[in-house]
């Protein structure tokens, strides 16, 4: 079964249809997965920025992370879901979208650039807690995560727009 | 008096006129205009989470705030540079739209709330502001700037 197949499955589900159809359903869901972004981006971002030396300069990366990733995991999920929703409600067209694939792409990279960073350099966190501008491999990962983050962003409300769609 | 004609102007000067006209311009501000959502979401939520004696609650309130106060001040000027020009290409629809004058209203009193009564509390020297106070400052400011955003976001939907 190809991916396109499983989309045009998937638009004819009831709930996909009356997810397409609600006069509010809809756009309650995107209100919320725009909103969310606050809460998830917005303190992501916070950290990227005392990776990058450019907030909290005296306050340790370790209590930063420590005490606002739960609150982004939360925002995350909420993101996911309504993103889920976003999808399921309009999928084949999503599908054809240039921009829905790329935010995927970008959402796969920043994936990774948060994995490698936990994997790596923030194991080593007690060694630079404390610096005011933390070490380069820590300003990469802060640097690279802004960067997809803010791709993600755009991508996302260029999926609005059908210029590009692709026909497979 | 209305502010009919005035929105009108805005709706017909050239900036507005070449916003409207373009395929891309709209798109690229409002996408701009949300990676300002983002940091001002942050800027904002990193104080009242404060507040709330959640999140960096180890560290002082003036502090955080203090950390936080560049960010909020650039963001929210990106916002409103961005979110004018996105006003003129469409002032008159804005004008008739009830979401935009839920907008607007909300946001000159975050703005104020902000600037003034939530800019004493956090400034306030530790101790001085009690914590059930704190928090109702917290809620208020982001019950306000989720209008705001909910106004903004119901602007699209017509």
């Amino acid at each position: 079964m190809s991916l396109l197949s499983f989309c045009e499955w998937l638009e004819n589900t009831p709930g996909s249809i009356a997810l397409h159809e609600s006069t509010w359903g809809y756009p309650l869901v995107e209100s919320v997965h725009v909103l969310a972004l606050c809460l998830f981006l917005g303190l992501a971002v916070m950290l990227d920025l005392r990776l990058l030396g450019l907030t909290m300069r005296r306050v340790a990366v370790s209590e930063v992370a420590g005490r606002l990733l739960p609150w982004t995991v939360a925002g995350f999920a909420v993101m996911i879901v309504s993103g889920a929703l976003l999808f399921y409600g309009i999928p084949v067209r999503t599908y054809r979208n240039i921009f829905f694939r790329i935010k995927v792409v970008l959402l796969v990279l920043s994936g990774l650039n948060a994995w490698v960073f936990h994997s790596t350099v923030y194991r080593k966190v007690g060694q630079w807690d404390l610096q005011p501008v933390p070490p380069k491999r820590a300003r990469v990962a802060g640097a690279l995560s802004l960067l997809f983050w803010s791709g993600i962003v755009v991508a996302g409300r260029m999926i609005a727009y059908n210029w590009f769609d692709q026909n497979p | 008096m209305s502010l009919l004609p005035l929105f009108g102007w805005f709706d017909s000067s050239a900036v507005g006129e070449a916003i409207r006209e373009s395929t891309w311009l709209f798109p690229v501000i409002e996408a701009f205009h949300l990676l300002g959502l983002a940091v001002i979401g942050g800027a904002i939520l990193l104080v009242d989470l404060r507040l709330l004696g959640l999140g960096l609650r180890r560290q002082p309130v003036d502090q955080i705030a203090r950390y936080a106060q560049p960010w909020l001040i650039g963001s929210l000027l990106a916002m409103l540079g961005s979110g004018f020009l996105l006003f003129t290409s469409e002032a008159v629809k804005c004008y008739y739209h009830d979401a935009f004058r839920i907008k607007m209203t909300s946001l000159f009193l975050a703005i104020v709330f902000t600037f003034t009564v939530r800019r004493k509390v956090t400034m306030a020297e530790p101790g001085r502001v009690g914590p059930l106070w704190s928090k109702i400052v917290a809620v208020v400011s982001v019950t306000l700037w989720s209008g705001v955003g909910i106004g903004g976001r119901w602007i699209g939907f017509s």
